[in-house]
This record gives structure tokens, C-alpha cells and sequence, in this order.
């Protein structure tokens, strides 16, 4: 099935630049629509109360860490099947690990480019 | 006082000190008593009582000159100003960063609103040249992260500043330096998230996306 690219894309991340960032790269590839968190907690509430077709965050924030979204949307049945891409510089493979053992559906280590960020989406979402 | 009535009078006030105080002692009070076993030296003395005695004494005046060169170092002046002082440039860097890489976004959203009136093939050159400068401004993530681990390194140093500041002051410091002790290092706990939290890798030691890649599809 093609993916739909109107769908709802929620990227979070603490660094209002990095939003800015990943919000034109995801313009570049396609999709407008596109809605930012500043944290897990503002995130979750989000998500709770929209539909999103995609996760796109960071791992190191506060008060809430990507992790702790993570396990929130996968321990929640209406939200556990969305697919969500940890971007993060924490590159130590106990952090790999954990994120998948949380659900995690990719992982992107900092800094990436356009063509890991495009390739880990058809990854998770298919082809667009 | 014989000699072996010395080492178990000192060994005692020692221990004493110790009981009251743990590891952390500060130097004026070891010198304290130092001078007053000293002090107690009364008598013939035999030429074993003379050697410890003189011995004794060089260990007080090494205390004294230890804690008069500490406080020329003006350890203060580290806690209260070259600490903060550091850290506001370093805050400063991630403003100015932030700043300037906000001006540069600007700038190539700007350019991006042009190409979309441009013809396709120059669009397209245009959009291949913002996307790089997009994927470029992602340091400003990474360098304000690591400028963030280095502030924490910073209050640990001032931390450590604060309690040899009290020690030579002569308060006692001893719960402070004993909470502070060296950490062994140990195991990441992968379950335990105050672990996995560490921020970005120096290049030579983080994994590329590749390595990253094997190991999420080998992880399972």
C-alpha cells in the first residue's frame, strides 16, 4: 500500500532549530504536514489527541526522555502500532539496544543526512 | 616516651580521627596532632625516639607548607569565579549558535521559496544545495550537547573545589568528601536510564549509522 504522504508526522526534539531542521527535510521529501513537540510529555499529549501517522524523536530531553515517550505510545493501544524513529546522538550500543527492546521501529544516530532520514522512513513506512 | 609508646599513642589519636571524621581529614587537623604527640615528648630520649620525633616534625612542617601553597592557588577564586566565568561563555557559544544558525535557516527557507519559482532544472539544483546546508546545521544539536556535558564537568570540578575549600578552612567536610568519593567505573545498566543518557560520542569513539545499522538488525 502506498503511504499516504498527508499523513500527520509528530517530530520531537529540545533544540527548536533541530525541529526547524527535520521539519524542511521532511517538507523537501514531501510532507506538509508536520507538528512539533519540545518533549515527551508535550508529545504524548499530542498524540493522544491527534492522529499521526509517524514519530520522529529525540532520545535526551526533559522532563521527558524519548524513551519514556517510546514505552508510553507502545503501552497505549490506540497509539502502540505508530511507527516511531528514535534521531539521537547517543550512539552507544546499549542505548541501540534499549530503544529496540522499548519498540523502537529505527533508529538514526546524529548528525544524519537527508538520505539516512528519507531511507530509514521507506523503512518503516514503505515507499513514497 | 619510648618509641613504640609513641606509635601507639599516634596510631590511636589517628584512629580517633578517623572514627570522627572518615577518610576525609582535613590537613590542620593531622598537623594538630602531630604537634601535640610532639608536644608530649618528654624525658630522655633514646636515638630511635629521635628519629621518629624528627621525623614527626618534618611531616607538620610538610603539612604547613602543603596548606600555605593550596591557599596560594586561591582555590576560591576558582569556585567563584573562573568556574562561572567559563560557564557563561560556554552558555553564550550555544546562543550564539543557536543564533546564528537560526539566520542561516532563515536565509536557505528563503532560497527555497525562490526555487519554487525557478525553472525545474535549476529548482532542483537548488533544493540538492539547501538540503546540504539543512544536514550542515545539525551541529548545532551535537556542539550544544557536548558544551552541556562539558558545564557538567565543570560543577563536578567546582564541587570538588567547594570541599577542599571547607578542608582548608578547617570545617569539617567529611560527609560532603565521603558522598563524593571516586566512583569505580561500572556496568551500563540498560534498564537503568540515568545510564544511557551520556550524550553525543567523541568521532573516534561514537558509531556511525552503519555500525548502528548492524547492530539493530542483529539485536534481536
Amino acid at each position: 500500500m502506498a503511504v499516504d504522504i498527508n499523513m500527520r508526522v509528530l517530530i520531537v526534539d529540545d533544540y527548536k532549530t533541530m525541529l526547524r531542521i527535520v521539519r524542511n527535510l521532511l517538507k523537501q521529501l514531501g510532507f506538509m504536514n508536520v507538528d512539533e513537540a519540545t518533549d515527551g510529555s508535550m508529545a504524548l499529549q499530542l498524540l493522544r489527541n491527534g492522529t499521526y501517522g509517524l514519530v520522529i524523536s529525540d532520545w535526551n530531553m526533559e522532563p521527558m526522555t524519548g524513551l519514556q515517550l517510546l514505552k508510553e505510545v507502545r503501552a497505549d493501544p490506540k497509539l502502540k502500532a505508530t511507527p516511531f524513529i528514535m534521531v539521537t546522538a547517543e550512539s552507544k550500543s546499549e542505548n541501540v539496544i534499549a530503544a529496540k527492546q522499548a519498540g523502537v521501529s529505527n533508529y538514526i544516530v546524529k548528525p544524519f543526512n537527508a538520505e539516512t532520514l528519507k531511507g530509514k522512513m521507506v523503512s518503516v513506512l514503505g515507499e513514497f | 616516651m619510648p618509641a613504640a609508646t609513641i606509635d601507639r599513642d599516634l596510631e590511636r589519636r589517628l584512629t580517633e580521627l578517623k572514627e570522627r571524621q572518615g577518610d576525609t581529614v582535613a590537613l590542620g587537623q593531622v598537623g594538630l596532632v602531630v604537634s601535640a604527640l610532639l608536644d608530649s615528648l618528654r624525658g630522655d630520649l633514646t636515638a630511635a625516639d629521635l628519629r621518629v620525633y624528627q621525623e614527626l616534625e618534618g611531616l607538620v612542617s610538610y603539612i604547613h607548607a602543603a596548606r600555605a601553597e593550596i591557599a596560594q592557588l586561591r582555590p576560591q577564586d576558582i569556585q567563584t569565579e573562573f568556574i562561572p566565568s567559563a560557564t557563561d561563555e560556554l552558555d553564550a557559544i550555544v546562543d550564539a549558535t543557536e543564533s546564528a544558525t537560526n539566520s542561516i535557516l532563515d536565509a536557505v527557507e528563503m532560497v527555497e521559496s525562490l526555487a519554487a519559482k525557478a525553472p525545474e532544472e535549476l529548482a532542483q539544483q537548488l533544493t540538492d544545495c539547501t538540503t546540504r546546508i539543512y544536514e550542515a546545521c545539525n551541529f548545532q544539536d551535537i556542539t550544544g550537547q557536548r558544551i552541556t556535558k562539558v558545564v557538567k564537568a565543570l560543577k563536578h570540578i567546582e564541587d570538588k573545589i567547594e570541599a577542599l575549600v571547607t578542608a582548608l578552612s578547617g570545617e569539617a567536610a567529611i560527609a560532603k568528601a565521603a558522598a563524593k568519593a571516586p566512583r569505580a567505573e561500572k556496568a551500563v545498566d540498560i534498564t537503568n536510564e540515568a545510564d544511557l543518557l551520556n550524550g553525543p560520542q567523541l568521532p573516534d569513539k561514537a558509531s556511525n549509522q552503519a555500525e548502528i545499522d548492524a547492530l539493530f538488525s542483529n539485536s534481536d
